[in-house]
């Protein structure tokens, strides 16, 4: 018996009278890994915000581990997010902590964890993304490839049923990339379940066992990365995906 | 005796009453700014996350005392309520330059908290924190250190418009200054042989050496804490780059 992690069913939300997301479904099982993929104001990040609820959706549903977290009431919600993990394009790490801080902090204020237990997991997640050393530093210290990774560690220290990632590796110097991808594809290897919006082929390819491509609020085509770069149906999605495999498709091979 | 040396008598003589009115000039800074700081955050909650008509009044609030000399609104207080309610000198000040300082303190605050970007309390929110520890946690902590340089201006301002408060009656610094002019010269000196007047040159340095005093203690105390609540690397960067 296969049971579905997430659920979205036909989501729609729009902002003002613009219509970004326009009946979006999909589902989501433990250990997947999906990779969106889309030109710029296609929704990709809306549809992240929807299902961790920073962005209701105006319709549709969206189902965690078979409950609607959709129609669920507000003071609920906070506990359905401790279980998501999200990741930000500009890491949005709390500026005034340190990195074990930012870690812990959700532990301590959230899990109501003492203190002791939470810097010990705290410390334990950065060392999963290799940033032991630099635990006392704060985030102006730190570089971008390290600030993700502590927002990474950030997410992962509440043991979520899955992380999103919103273009996590778009606001880096391409040299620092790479560090950022690896610990996800670590991650992804150890099974946790991740949807990525991402232009990094590479890790689509590498570790995505679907892709969706999403065009104008909706998904135009999706399925297993290979079948999708080399024998998609829809026109559109060919001419986009050999568009970012051009520009991004090379940085992942080592 | 030299007219020096009668001035030095005069002013020890005063020191008490001196140092009574500067007392006073720091409580009413104190209290104003309480004031203001307490009205500030208020006004800035209403201006931020307050309905479209809240905002307007809030706005409204804040552009009438910005637009009103102070000395005014003390007279409103004073005489102008005390009609119907006697505030007294102290409070009719404190009230007058508080209020007038929340308008500016909201806009100190307003600007902190807007500087701090949604992703801030988008990741709070997804870490399952609610949205008022999320401003607790998140966004106060990092809004007070942007605000502290802001406030500590406004701080100091509110010290030198004390000297208003003379107006209504307050002994405060200046009011002490004059009172000491004012002070027959012959009475002060029985048993010495001290002839000469008192220059109103002198006095009135001392009144602004005093209020000099407490705007290097203040500011400095002020400087201290940014200093120490200074978030490692971020302020820093920002200079050097």
């Amino acid at each position: 018996m296969e049971e579905n992690l997430l659920i979205v069913e036909n989501v729609e939300k729009s902002f003002g009278s613009q219509k970004i997301l326009d009946g979006v479904s999909f589902k989501l099982n433990k250990g997947d890994v999906k990779v969106i993929v889309g030109p710029s104001g296609t929704g990709k990040s809306t549809l992240l915000r929807c299902i961790n609820l920073l962005n209701p959706p105006d319709k549709g549903k969206i189902y965690l581990q078979n409950t609607e977290i959709t129609s669920l009431p507000h003071s609920k919600i906070p506990s359905i997010r401790q279980k998501i993990g999200m990741v930000f394009q500009h890491f949005a790490l709390f500026n005034h902590l340190s990195a074990i801080d930012n870690v812990a902090l959700g532990l301590i204020k959230v899990k109501k964890m003492n203190k002791t237990d939470a810097y010990n997991k705290a410390l334990r997640e950065l060392k999963r993304v290799g940033l032991d050393q630099h635990k006392d530093k704060y985030p102006a210290q730190l570089s971008g490839g390290q600030k993700q990774r502590v927002g990474i560690a950030r997410a992962l220290a509440m043991d979520p049923l899955l992380i999103l990632f919103d273009e996590p590796t778009s606001a880096l110097d391409p040299e620092l990339i790479g560090e950022v991808l690896q610990v996800m594809q670590d991650l992804a290897k150890d099974g946790m379940t991740m949807i990525c919006v991402t232009h990094e082929m590479g890790f689509a390819k590498s570790v995505a066992n679907e892709v969706i491509f999403m065009e104008k609020g909706k998904i135009v085509e999706q399925g297993p990365p290979l079948k999708l770069f080399t024998e998609a149906t829809h026109p559109r999605t060919r001419e986009f995906l050999s568009k970012i495999s051009e520009l991004y498709g090379e940085s992942e091979k080592k | 005796m030299s007219e020096i040396n009668s001035n030095l008598f005069f002013l020890f003589k005063n020191l008490p009453l001196l140092l009574n009115a500067t007392l006073t000039a720091i409580l009413l800074t104190f209290a104003s700014i309480l004031i203001g700081m307490v009205v500030g955050i208020i006004c800035t909650f209403l201006r931020i996350y307050g309905s479209k008509i809240v905002k307007k009044i809030e706005f409204a609030y804040e552009w009438v005392l910005k637009g009103t000399p102070p000395l005014i609104v003390i007279f409103i207080f004073y005489f102008g309520l005390g009609k119907y309610l006697n505030l007294g000198p102290f409070l009719s000040a404190a009230l007058a330059l508080g209020l007038r300082s929340s308008a500016y303190q909201a806009q100190i605050y307003r600007g902190a908290v807007l500087s701090i970007t949604s992703e801030q309390t988008e990741a709070g929110l997804s870490l399952g924190l609610s949205k008022v520890k999320t401003f607790s946690i998140i966004i106060i902590p990092q809004a007070f250190r942007l605000s502290l340089p802001g406030f500590t201006n406004e701080f100091t301002i509110v010290l030198k418009d004390t000297p208003l408060a003379y107006a209504v009656g307050l002994v405060e610094i200046l009011k002490a200054g004059r009172d000491i002019l004012n002070q027959p010269l012959t009475q002060s000196i029985t048993g010495s042989n001290i002839t000469g007047s008192l220059n109103p040159f002198a006095i009135f340095v001392v009144c602004a050496l005093l209020y000099f005093i407490l705007f290097e203690i203040f500011s400095y105390a002020l400087q201290f804490l940014s200093k120490k609540y200074e978030i490692p690397g971020f302020i820093t960067d920002k200079e050097t780059k």
